[in-house]
C-alpha cells in the first residue's frame, strides 16, 4: 500500500448569506457538507458532478484558498486546517493547483520565466543559476522549449498556457496537485495532449492528483477512484472501473447515461432525469436527489441516506435503494470497423516513421 | 420528374463556396474559405470542428449576421429555398430570420433581453412576423413554452430571464426559435453551457421537435458525442475549410480525413479504459499564416510535397462521401 498523501475527513464549507456586521446571516449556502476521502501517492481521485455540486469548493477548501467551516485536511499526516498563515505558506509548497482557465490564471505582465521563478524563489526551492536551470528543466518536462521562457502568456495557445500552469505547479516539487477542470477549456486534440502529460508526470514523479471534472469520459480515462458529488455531498465513491461497470447511485447512473458518446445509433438505457438540480440554499429534505430520482420512495423524502459500503468492490454509496436492481447503464460500443483500424494503423506507422 | 417533386428534393439550404473575410490590424484574413454544404428538409446536419475552424462564422454568415466591416462576404452563395440570402435586401433577410429560419445560440443568458419577460419576447417575435393581436400571441407563447416542456408555462410566461435556470433559459430560446414554425433551425453550440443531464434533456427535446414539426436543423458543435447522437449528416471543418462530409454513421464508423481520424482517436471513451490517448501534434496555423497547400499538412504524418503545395479539393470517394485529402483513401498507402 502506498503512503497516503491526502486525508480529507468530514470537510464542510458553508457560506453565510445576508445579515450584517452584528446580525446573524439570513441564509446559509451549504456548498460542501461532510466530504471525506483519501488519496495515495501516485493515485488520482476524481471528483465529478454538475455545476453547483461543490466540487470546486472542495478543491479550494483543501488548499485553504477558502477557509473550511469544519472538518480536517491532512497532507502527509500534517493537519492543514490548523496551520498558522506562515506555516500554511510553507505547506503550500507541497500542494499546488492547476485551474480551468489558462487565460485567467497567468499574469499577462510576467514572462514565463518570471511566472515560474516566483514560486521557486518564494519557497526557496533554488536560487541563482540553479533556479534558472530548474526553470529550463521544468519547461522541458512539460513539453515547451527553452526559448519560450522569455515570452508573455498572450503569445501562447490555450494548450501551451495550460502547460505553463502545470510547470508552475511542479516548480515547488509538490506531493499533491489539485486540478480543477484542467482540460475543460481546451479542444479535444489539445485536451488529449494535456491528459497524457498529466499521466506521464504522475508516473515519473509519483504525484497524487485530485482531479475535479464534469466530463465523465476524461475521468474514466485518468482516475483510479471516483467520488460523485451532488448538492455538496458525496453520493457515491468507488474505484473507477467499478463505478463505470456497476454504478449504484441513481444519480451516477443518470450522469453516465446522459453523457453523449461518439457512436451513432446507441440509445441510452434510461431517460435523463427530469428537472434541474435544486439550490444549495434550500436543499430538499431527505435525499437531495429525491425530486429527480426514478426510485424515490417515502423514506427518501424524509431521511438522508448515509454513505455506506455496498458489495465487495469497495463502493460507498448514499442511497436507500442501493441494492435495487440497476439497468445496465452503458450499452457497449460496437468494435472498431476494419477500415478504421486499417487507417489508424497507417497513420500510426507514418508517425513512427517520422520520429 | 415533375417540377413539384424536384422542388421537394432540392435542399432547403444550400451553401456554395462561401467566403468570409475579416479586416484586422494585421491584415485581411479569410475565416471561411470556400465552404459548401447543404441541409435537406427535415434532416439534421452537424457542423463540427475545433475552435477557430470557422464553424460559428459560417453559421453567422448564413444568417447574414456578420458585422460588415470588419467582416466582408468575399464570395459564394447561400441559397435558402433557391433564393440567395446574400443578395436579399436587409429587410427581406430580417423577415426570414426568426420567421422561417430560427436560431439558437450558446449563451441563453446573453441572448435573452433581461428587462423583458420571456412572454413579451416571444410575443414580440410572433407579432413581428405575422398579424396576430396581443391576446392571441400570448396564448401562442404559453403553447410554445408548453411545447418545450417548461413547467407551469401559463405562470412562467411572466418570468424574467434571471428567474430561470440555464436549462430553462435554453428551453425559452428554443420556444423563441420555434415561434414562427421555422423550416430551418440553426443551433450554435446549444448545449455547451449546460450540465450533461440538462444537455440530454435539451437534445431529446430538439430531436422530438424536429420529428414533430419537420424542421431541419443545422447544429454547430465541437462535441463529437453530441453530433453522433443527433445528426444525420456531418460536415467536418478545419481552419476555415470543409475537410470531410459524410453521413453520421459512415463518418463515425470510418472517418477518412487524417484530421477526422486524429480527432476521433483523441476522444476518451466512456465505455472502455483506453491505454493512452492519441494526440494530434502541433496546433492550427494562425489565420495570418495559412499555408498554401492543405491546411492540415503541418500536422499530418502523411503529408507529401503535393499536400504542402496544392490545396486538396473536396472530392467524392466511395460513393457519396466527400473528402479533401490528396492521400485518401489512406489505407491504400503501402506501409
Amino acid at each position: 500500500m502506498k503512503p497516503l498523501v491526502l486525508e480529507v475527513d468530514s470537510l464542510t464549507k458553508h457560506f453565510p448569506l445576508g445579515g450584517g456586521l452584528f446580525r446573524k446571516p439570513v441564509h446559509v449556502v451549504q456548498a460542501v457538507s461532510d466530504v471525506s476521502f483519501t488519496v495515495a501517492a501516485g493515485e488520482t481521485l476524481a471528483i465529478v458532478g454538475e455545476s453547483g455540486c461543490g466540487k470546486s469548493t472542495t478543491g479550494r477548501a483543501i488548499m485553504r484558498l477558502t477557509e473550511p467551516t469544519a472538518g480536517s485536511v491532512k497532507l502527509d499526516g500534517e493537519e492543514v486546517t490548523a496551520l498558522s498563515s506562515g506555516r500554511l505558506q510553507a505547506m503550500r509548497r507541497n500542494m499546488q493547483m492547476v485551474f480551468q482557465d489558462p487565460f485567467g490564471s497567468l499574469n499577462p505582465r510576467m514572462t514565463v520565466r518570471e511566472t515560474l521563478m516566483e514560486p521557486i524563489l518564494l519557497h526557496g526551492v533554488a536560487s541563482g543559476e540553479r533556479a534558472r536551470h530548474w526553470v529550463d528543466e521544468l519547461l522541458k518536462t512539460v513539453g515547451l522549449a527553452e526559448h519560450h521562457a522569455d515570452r508573455y502568456p498572450h503569445e501562447f495557445s490555450g494548450g501551451q498556457r495550460q502547460r505553463i500552469c502545470i510547470a508552475r505547479a511542479l516548480s515547488t516539487r509538490p506531493r499533491l496537485i489539485v486540478c480543477d477542470e484542467p482540460v475543460s477549456a481546451l479542444d479535444v486534440s489539445v485536451q488529449a495532449q494535456i491528459v497524457n502529460l498529466l499521466q506521464d508526470l504522475q508516473q515519473k514523479l509519483g504525484l497524487a492528483y485530485v482531479f475535479i471534472s464534469h466530463d465523465l469520459s476524461v475521468v474514466r480515462h485518468i482516475a483510479d477512484r471516483v467520488a460523485v458529488m451532488y448538492l455538496g455531498r458525496i453520493v457515491e465513491q468507488a474505484p473507477a472501473e467499478q463505478l463505470f461497470a456497476d454504478p449504484r447511485h441513481p444519480y451516477t447512473r443518470a450522469l453516465i447515461s446522459a453523457a453523449p458518446r461518439p457512436v451513432p445509433g446507441l440509445r441510452t438505457a434510461s431517460e435523463p432525469p427530469e428537472g434541474d438540480a435544486p439550490s444549495a440554499l434550500n436543499p430538499p429534505s431527505g435525499c437531495a436527489f429525491h425530486p429527480r430520482c426514478p426510485l424515490a420512495s417515502d423514506i427518501c423524502k424524509q431521511t438522508r441516506p448515509e454513505l455506506g459500503s455496498v458489495g465487495a468492490g469497495g463502493t460507498l454509496v448514499a442511497c436507500h435503494h442501493a441494492d435495487a436492481p440497476a439497468p445496465v447503464a452503458l450499452e457497449p460500443a460496437p468494435p472498431v470497423s476494419a477500415s478504421l483500424a486499417a487507417r489508424l494503423a497507417v497513420l500510426a506507422a507514418a508517425r513512427q516513421a517520422a520520429e | 420528374m415533375s417540377p413539384a417533386s424536384q422542388a421537394k428534393d432540392a435542399p432547403l439550404l444550400e451553401v456554395k463556396d462561401l467566403q468570409i473575410e475579416f479586416k484586422t490590424e494585421g491584415g485581411v484574413f479569410r475565416a471561411v474559405d470556400g465552404v459548401s454544404f447543404s441541409v435537406r428538409r427535415g434532416a439534421t446536419l452537424g457542423v463540427v470542428g475545433e475552435s477557430g475552424c470557422g464553424k460559428s462564422v459560417s453559421s453567422l454568415g448564413i444568417m447574414g449576421l456578420i458585422p460588415t466591416p470588419p467582416g466582408r462576404y468575399a464570395g459564394g452563395e447561400v441559397l435558402f429555398e433557391g433564393r440567395d440570402l446574400l443578395k436579399m435586401s436587409a429587410k427581406d433577410r430580417r423577415g426570414l430570420r426568426g420567421g422561417r429560419m430560427g436560431m439558437i445560440f450558446q449563451e441563453p443568458m446573453t441572448s435573452l433581453n433581461p428587462v423583458y419577460t420571456i412572454g413579451d419576447q416571444i410575443i414580440e417575435s410572433l407579432r413581428a412576423h405575422r398579424r396576430v393581436n396581443h391576446k392571441e400571441a400570448r396564448e401562442r407563447a404559453v403553447e410554445l413554452l408548453d411545447l418545450v416542456r417548461l413547467p407551469s408555462p401559463s405562470k412562467r410566461v411572466d418570468d424574467f430571464p434571471h428567474q430561470l435556470s440555464g436549462g430553462q433559459r435554453q428551453r425559452v430560446m428554443i420556444a423563441l426559435a420555434l415561434a414562427n414554425d421555422p423550416e430551418l433551425l440553426i443551433a450554435d453550440e446549444p448545449t455547451t453551457a449546460l450540465d450533461v443531464t440538462i444537455q440530454a434533456q435539451i437534445l431529446d427535446l430538439m430531436r422530438d421537435l424536429s420529428d414533430r414539426t419537420g424542421a431541419a436543423i443545422m447544429l454547430i458543435t465541437h462535441d463529437l458525442g453530441v453530433v453522433a447522437e443527433t445528426c444525420d449528416e456531418v460536415v467536418v471543418m478545419y481552419a476555415g475549410r470543409v475537410v470531410e462530409r459524410a453521413s453520421a454513421r459512415d463518418l463515425f464508423q470510418a472517418p477518412m480525413h487524417p484530421y477526422t481520424l486524429g480527432l476521433m482517436a483523441a476522444v476518451p471513451r466512456l465505455d472502455e479504459k483506453g491505454s493512452r490517448l492519441e494526440t494530434i501534434p502541433g496546433s492550427v496555423p494562425p489565420p495570418w499564416a495559412m499555408p498554401k497547400g492543405c491546411r492540415f499538412a503541418s500536422r499530418c504524418p502523411l503529408a507529401t510535397q503535393q499536400c504542402r503545395a496544392e490545396q486538396p479539393p473536396l472530392r467524392a470517394i466511395d460513393g457519396d462521401r466527400l473528402v479533401a485529402c490528396w492521400r485518401a483513401p489512406i489505407e491504400e498507402i503501402a506501409a
